[in-house]
């Protein structure tokens, strides 16, 4: 890792040296590893070590994002140079007022040094042991294990001044046979709570129940898993829970703020401060992160807001600025659902025909203002009869609103896990989605799997 | 350069690795993107860095850095060693990684104006004055113009002696229009959605394209679908324009014939294939008609290139002949459970990634009948432009797609504009339902620019050719969530 100390001057000296109306600096450090395997055997083990600075500077409301890794003191003046040059002849965004200024930020630990003990020798020979435990099922392991050490730091030309490190370990797990498979999935800062044997007992349970057999589409009552309820979630999130969709018009939260949209029992709300999720202190422009909560007990409340859409409203940042230049808007990344009063065991125990489901498998959008989406069950979907999970079904594809659906929501658990795609496309920076399971008494099934 | 490569694969040889390579990969990206009149991002993007690739025993190993020096680089190939020493314990029957002939060679994608050489504000006024041609409409809510550039240089050297330097040059633009009222939107795209239209090609791609032409056409189509007649739900005949098809192509049969996934490693992720290696040779995977080939030679493919991320050179191979299932995308490693070589497909996405099978091409080829004939031959059936949404299973075989509009065909005549149109099916009975291709002059390419797989994730730049395409019995309008 880069350190506090080293991050911040860095950082300093590129604002120093700008000569922009505005400059902020952000740098994204990382030093990770992933671990995967399949049919029981490792087959990719790699390794990143990674540091990028992102530069945004504005002139006259003329504002350009430049990113580099090239982190020598003649590269990064070149790159400053450039921006600015480039600042001067882009053209002006006259909604933009300006940068944020600095605010107090919680001191919180978001760092485990335990991540340093995850040697390649280490992770294998926790995934060794977890190839035995599955080939005394007569099932064969499919996964990744990931883990990194990433720093983020902040400084802009108005004061801010930030800077947190993070550790994080992924580890998802399908284990199947000729006939089906199961999943167990973990997300943490601390690598000492992850449990193995346990994620292989989850998945192997969901794998070893017999031959799928097929049901005909259609609405049925479901109870849905954390993993498959996240997933919902994280698109609520991405389509209408920030000011910059509904600012475009294009939320389904637009005129319908103190509306009651779904179930009483459903709380939605995002929290980077809630040590029960990954949590985040600040956001990538340094703002302090605060408590947005979007539906209490059904009804819509409000949404999340970076520096540039709260100045368009004369409103403060939530502190859900993404990495610049963010068109998709401040989409919130610590999502979580309240927790309800049943079991699991309560929620199968009041179906009498439904399916249980236990993961979403490539979810999209069809409609975006009802949150219509669509997406196929997978690892471990069940017929529920008279009250008891009976066999595994063929996989479903399911084409449904998600507030349709949470306006159904008859039972909400009251255990609740943290669960994460743990998906890194560029740059490392690990987020989950805290939810229970739920129950809905009425979920649309379009279609089903010809395998 | 050479010398610190040189220096890593002597260590290699040195430490008695199966194979080694090592890859340099030097980035460029430059972005902007319009909105409603104002340029909404101006990015510049440089990305530099290294990776080290090592076979020891039958294990892999992988290590990368941003920092280029002979210390870091001997530090890396000392860390990708200790992983690939490590994975030795769980590497199951292990890789038998066979021999390729020493290469040493140089491409660059033929360009007639690089990119980047052209002045930004050409790019900007290009940008805001299609922007501004589509806010002429006074119903559209959100106009959107899109370019980006992109140059990626790279080095690769093995310990078989290859030394091969790339440069590969894309660039891509797109608008688009966005309708909004009464709680629905609707959006109209050209010359595709999700950003436009992308090629290894220079600028000239970019004025190939005339977006500010089309601006008025794409604003009117979105406000109109507004008052559209939902897309009905049954059963019928369904033509797919070729921007779509390429898309249908990428999902249903581009990823099912990676071998990789074939062979199951991609099951944790994005998940695995209902093909099996054992259907190469006699899978009736289409109709007679459907025939698909995997170039990665084809001119300005955005999965063109000259060489894989394994010194393979770029091949052209047929994977569908008369509808029959030929052969998969393959990588040295995995090509040999198929009695075969390498057919060159393994790309990494930058110096941090490892090279993973990845479409090239995948195009299929042009048929014989003319786009008007194939309608006027249609009785009763539906036509869909231009995706909108996509989504299939982890064994590729249940997908639906979402198209940004459609139009009733009512006795040989296209009618009435339906919005909201989707389709279902399975993927072997819908490609065995294709009954017609529309000839070469209907054939285009499409780049698209954001395939993604692997984990940690890869985003892939890949093409597909296809003409208009007509399929019987297909289950359209499945939108009951939305009512």
């Amino acid at each position: 890792m880069t350190g506090k100390e080293a991050c911040l001057r860095l950082l300093k000296d590129v604002v120093r040296e700008s000569r922009a109306d505005q400059t902020e600096a952000l740098l994204m450090t990382e030093d990770s590893s992933l671990t995967r395997f399949a049919n029981s055997s490792v087959h990719q083990h790699v390794a990143e070590r990674n540091r990028t600075l992102i530069l945004r500077v504005v002139m006259n409301k003329r504002i350009v994002v430049f990113t580099t890794n090239l982190l020598d003191r003649a590269s990064i003046r070149d790159l400053i140079k450039k921006a600015v040059s480039l600042a001067e002849i882009q053209h002006p965004n006259d909604e933009f007022v300006s940068l944020p200024s600095p605010q107090p930020i919680p001191r919180i630990t978001t760092f485990n040094e335990n991540i340093k003990t995850l040697t390649p020798d280490r992770k294998v020979k926790g995934i060794n042991d977890l190839f035995k435990m599955v080939k005394e099922e007569g099932l064969k392991a499919s996964g990744s294990f990931s883990n990194g050490a990433v720093e983020v730091a902040v400084v802009n030309s108005l004061g801010v001044e930030a800077y947190q490190r993070y550790s994080d370990l992924v580890f998802h797990l399908i284990v199947a046979n000729e006939r089906g498979s199961g999943y167990a999935g973990f997300v943490s800062r601390d690598p000492n709570r992850l449990d193995i044997h346990s994620l292989a007992g989850e998945a192997i349970g969901k794998a070893s129940r017999g031959e799928p057999v097929q049901i005909e589409p259609g609405e049925y009552e479901v109870v849905l898993e954390p993993y498959a309820v996240s997933e919902l979630l994280s698109f609520l999130g991405y389509l209408g829970f920030h000011a910059l969709a509904v600012q475009e018009e294009r939320s389904f939260f637009c005129n319908q703020i103190g509306r009651k949209l779904v179930d009483s029992r459903v709380t939605l709300y995002d929290d980077g401060l809630d040590p029960e999720g990954l949590q985040i202190p600040f956001d990538f422009e340094g703002i302090p992160k605060q408590r947005v909560v979007f539906f209490e007990g059904g009804v819509a409340k409000e949404v999340t807001y970076d520096s540039f859409t709260g100045n368009r409203e004369g409103k403060d940042s939530t502190g859900h600025g993404l990495i610049a230049p963010n068109t998709e808007g401040p989409i919130p990344i610590n999502l979580f659902m309240k927790e309800g009063g049943s079991s699991l065991e309560e929620m199968v125990g009041s179906v009498r025909k439904g399916i249980y489901v236990t993961r979403f498998h490539y979810t999209n959008v069809v409609e975006p203002m009802k949150a219509v989406l669509t997406g196929m069950t997978r690892d471990g979907t069940f017929l529920i009869e008279e009250g008891e999970i009976k066999q595994p079904i063929k996989n479903l594809r399911f084409t449904e609103s998600v507030l349709r659906a949470l306006s159904r929501v008859s039972a909400v658990s009251r255990d609740r896990r943290i669960c994460s795609e743990g998906t890194v496309y560029s740059r490392r920076f690990i987020t989950g989605v805290v939810a229970p399971a739920i129950k809905v008494d009425g979920f649309n099934f379009s279609g089903v799997s010809a395998l | 350069m050479k010398e610190l490569v040189g220096n890593i694969l002597d260590l290699a040889k040195l430490k008695r690795v199966d194979y080694a390579d090592i890859r340099i990969v030097h980035r460029r990206t430059e972005e902007i993107g319009v909105k409603n009149g104002k340029v909404e991002a101006f990015t510049y993007d440089e990305d530099f860095g290294f990776g080290i690739r090592i076979l020891f025993s039958g294990a892999w190993g992988f290590a990368s850095s941003f920092n280029l020096t002979k210390k870091e680089m001997e530090a890396v190939f000392t860390k990708a060693f200790k992983i690939a020493r490590a994975s030795l314990k769980a590497k199951g029957t292990g890789v038998d990684y066979p021999h390729a002939p020493q290469r040493v060679d140089q491409y660059r994608t033929p360009v007639a104006t690089d990119p980047f050489e052209v002045s930004h504000e050409k790019k900007m006024s290009l940008l805001l004055g299609a922007d501004e041609a589509i806010r002429r409409n006074k119903g559209v809510k959100i106009s959107e113009a899109f370019m980006g550039s992109y140059k990626t240089e790279k080095t690769f050297a093995s310990t078989e002696g290859s030394y091969i330097r790339q440069e590969i040059v894309e660039c891509g633009a797109g608008i688009s229009a966005t309708a909004i009222d009464k709680g629905e939107i609707q959006i109209r795209s050209y010359p595709n959605s999700f950003r436009g239209n992308f090629a290894t090609r220079g600028y000239e791609w970019i004025e190939v394209l005339a977006l500010q032409d089309h601006a008025e056409r794409v604003a009117e189509e979105a406000v109109q679908l507004l008052s559209a007649t939902p897309c009905p739900s049954k059963v019928t005949t369904l033509i797919l324009d070729n921007s779509q098809l390429a898309l249908q192509v990428h999902e249903s049969i581009g990823h099912p014939i990676e071998l990789d996934r074939v062979l199951g490693t991609e099951a944790s992720y994005a998940g695995t294939s209902f093909i099996r290696p054992e259907m190469v040779g006699s899978f009736q995977y289409g109709s007679e008609i459907v025939n698909v080939v995997a170039d990665a030679t084809y001119p300005g493919g955005l999965g063109t290139f000259g060489y894989d991320d394994e010194g393979t050179q770029a091949q052209r191979v047929p994977i569908i002949s008369q509808g029959i299932l030929v052969n998969l995308l393959t990588s040295r490693e995995t090509a040999r459970t198929l009695g075969k070589e390498s057919n060159g497909t393994m790309r990494a996405d930058g110096w941090n990634r490892i090279p993973l099978i990845r479409m090239t091409n995948i195009n299929l080829e042009p048929g014989e009948w003319a786009l008007q004939d194939m309608i006027s031959d249609t009785e009763e059936g539906i036509f869909l432009s231009t995706n909108r949404s996509w989504s299939i299973d982890d064994k590729r075989i249940n997908f639906q797609f979402g198209t940004e509009i459609g139009w009733e065909i009512r006795k040989g005549k296209l009618g009435e504009m339906v919005k909201n149109p989707t389709y279902t099916g399975i993927t072997p009975q819908f490609w065995n339902s294709c009954d017609a291709i529309a000839h070469q002059g209907h054939w285009q390419m499409w780049g698209t620019p954001n395939c993604g797989k692997g984990e940690p994730g890869q985003v892939a730049h890949v093409g597909h050719g296809a003409a208009p395409a007509r399929f019987r019995n297909v289950q359209v309008g499945v939108m009951k969530g939305s009512d």
